[in-house]
């Protein structure tokens, strides 16, 4: 059952202040960073809905992740439309209806074929965006134009300000996470947390198993979309790696490093790898080998992640041992 | 309709070779509690998973009052008013004993597109939720974690969960298995009070248990039926005293 604890109430507040306050100090390398890292974030909250709270490792999330960009890069470079009301409600539509199909053929396995045929999905979008000329091949498109809220002859969004694109990714951020509270608040949320622990009780007490995982898969797998269209409308760049394995990789990674069915965990996963990634790239090899060392380290020392850390810390320095219910038996 | 609330048509199952349950063909009348008992490996257990759905039979059919259940999955058979509680405890070991009950009565709601509302927020639910956990005398460790409690209220919250989705026939399968004599006789005495308003089919070889609160029995050896008929009958039959009751015990 998710409880937000204190310390991570008071860290995601702070967090939230300085990022809704650093644009005023900082400078425009960093606040593309952030954006990048909000919309990883995002991300990888959208996939530890899957492996956090309904149980469902899915090796296959940059799929939803990579189709939205390619519906951003359509509309753009192949229908000259730039409007954001059209574009990203399509984004939304178009990772829905795969993870609609996806979903549906996916959650009749479990454990490892669950994993294998997510991948198995995601690779044969990815071969067929990178086989299609008419998607742009293994280049994908470059634009420059970026989604717009017009309204008359105003414009009140223009995503292409690195400022709007940074606030309005923000706002979507914070919305997303107070859905997704909401939701695991919920009869629904309840009920996906029970499939996680045990599936059998929840079958024979009633549930329909099926038709709550597919509908979590398909919630996350739109938030992807939310992502995988800001992503796109922040690189003004799409190519069919947003939808390979190392993209789903990277993401698992990002919600197990930060530590999975926390939800600001993942924030944190992909704050740390970006991070690390951004500063030690500079050595190609190396970094991939520093970064391998520093996973294993995180996986090995701390099982429940970032977030875990951040816990037991907090709870290290309260007066008050935890209370005993929640200690092992 | 019958005075019978369910019945097998010669079920079987079969797990390889093995014949779990062999051509059963019982009927339970409604408002009794029905009894199977048997020795370790009987098929009693595979029987219980046949009535609720949790596996298919191989061959033969199912009917729960007018409808034949005999392919249903276990949610369905759920619904149709079929609880079920487990031999080998199946709850949700790190949500509290509330929270554990509340699930089993949420599965009552129409539906699952139930976003926005906390769960906690139905009321209906929350007092069905209370009401088993009353019952099954558990009220006391309501925000206890199931996962930090003794293995016998384990053991009745298991029956409390069974019981929030307001069943009308209940599957027990050993409810008192691994239980303090003090936590036996409460559960006893929930069974006798259940009896009045529900039909139960109950696993047990606790014998005092059976026949105190039993109406009928049904003894099963090697995934036949032995025998079946009212306590006295079986307890007079030739065949069971000497393949079951007579040779001892049959405790575990
Ligand atoms: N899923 C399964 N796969 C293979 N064999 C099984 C399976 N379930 C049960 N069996 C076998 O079927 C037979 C009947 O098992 P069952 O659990 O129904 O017995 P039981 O009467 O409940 O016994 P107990 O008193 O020990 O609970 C046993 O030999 C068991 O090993
Ligand atoms: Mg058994």
């Amino acid at each position: 059952m998710y409880v937000l604890s204190r310390p991570a109430l008071v860290l995601l507040l702070m967090m939230a202040i300085g990022l809704g306050f650093y644009p005023l100090v900082g400078d425009s390398y960093y606040i593309r960073l952030l954006t990048k890292i909000m919309v990883l974030g995002l991300f990888a909250m959208s996939l530890d809905l899957l492996i956090g709270f309904t149980g469902l490792i899915s090796l296959g999330h940059a799929a939803f992740f990579g189709v939205a960009s390619y519906a951003v890069a359509w509309y753009i470079v192949k229908a000259g439309v730039t409007s954001l009301l059209l574009i990203l409600p399509t984004a939304i539509g178009a990772s829905a209806a795969c993870a609609l199909v996806i979903g549906w053929l996916s959650i009749r396995t479990a454990g490892i074929y669950f994993i294998m045929i997510t991948l198995a999905f995601a690779q044969m979008l990815h071969a067929f965006f990178k086989d299609q000329k008419y998607w742009g091949g293994t280049d994908g498109f470059n634009f420059y134009d970026k989604p717009q809220l017009v309204f008359g002859d105003t414009v009140l969004l223009d995503l292409s300000n690195r400022l709007t694109l940074y606030y309005f990714t923000f706002a979507i951020l914070v919305s997303a996470f107070v859905f997704l509270i909401v939701l695991l608040r919920s009869p629904f949320g309840r009920a996906i947390q029970g499939v996680k622990v045990n599936e059998g009780r929840m079958r024979a007490m009633g549930y329909n198993i099926r038709h709550l995982k597919l509908i979590s898969f398909i919630i996350a797998g739109s938030l992807a979309g939310v992502a995988g269209f800001l992503e796109a409308t922040r690189t003004a760049y799409v190519n069919p790696e947003l939808m390979s394995w190392h993209m789903s990789g990277n993401v698992m990674i990002m919600v197990i490093l930060g530590g999975m069915g926390t939800l600001y965990g993942p924030l944190l996963g992909a704050l740390a790898l970006t991070l690390l990634g951004d500063n030690i790239s500079s050595m190609w090899d190396h970094w991939l080998l520093i970064m391998g060392a520093f996973v294993i380290a995180v996986v090995m020392f701390l099982p429940e992640g970032i977030a875990g850390l951040i816990e037991k810390t907090a709870n290290r320095f309260k007066r008050k041992p935890p209370p005993k219910e929640e200690t092992e038996p | 309709m019958s005075g019978f609330i369910l019945e097998t048509q010669n079920l079987s199952r079969h797990f390889g070779a093995l014949m779990a349950v062999d051509d059963v063909t019982l009927s339970f009348e409604r408002g009794l509690v029905h009894a199977v008992l048997g020795p370790n490996g009987a098929g009693k257990t595979t029987l219980i998973n046949l009535l609720s759905g949790e596996i298919l039979p191989s061959s033969g059919s199912i009917r729960f009052k007018d409808y034949d259940i005999t392919s249903l999955p276990a949610n369905e058979v759920s619904h149709l008013g079929i609880g079920r509680s487990f031999q080998k405890t199946n709850i949700f070991p790190n949500f509290t004993c509330f929270e554990n009950c509340r699930l089993a009565a949420q599965s009552r709601m129409k539906g699952v597109f139930h976003f926005f509302k906390p769960a906690l927020s139905y009321k209906r639910i929350n007092e069905l939720a209370e009401k088993g956990l009353e019952m099954c005398g558990l009220t006391k460790r309501r925000d206890t974690l199931a996962q930090a409690m003794s293995y016998g209220e384990q053991r009745q919250l298991e029956i409390g969960m069974m019981l929030a989705t307001e069943p009308e026939l209940l599957l027990l399968d050993e409810p008192l298995a691994g239980m303090g004599a003090e936590e036996s006789l409460k559960v006893i005495e929930l069974l006798r009070k259940l009896a009045k308003e529900h039909t139960l089919i109950l696993i047990e070889h606790d014998m005092d248990a059976v026949f105190a609160v039993a109406d009928r029995l049904a003894v099963m050896v090697n995934g036949r039926l032995l025998e079946t008929g009212t306590v006295a009958e079986v307890r007079a039959s030739k065949a069971v005293q000497e393949a079951y009751l007579g040779s001892d015990e049959e405790g575990h």
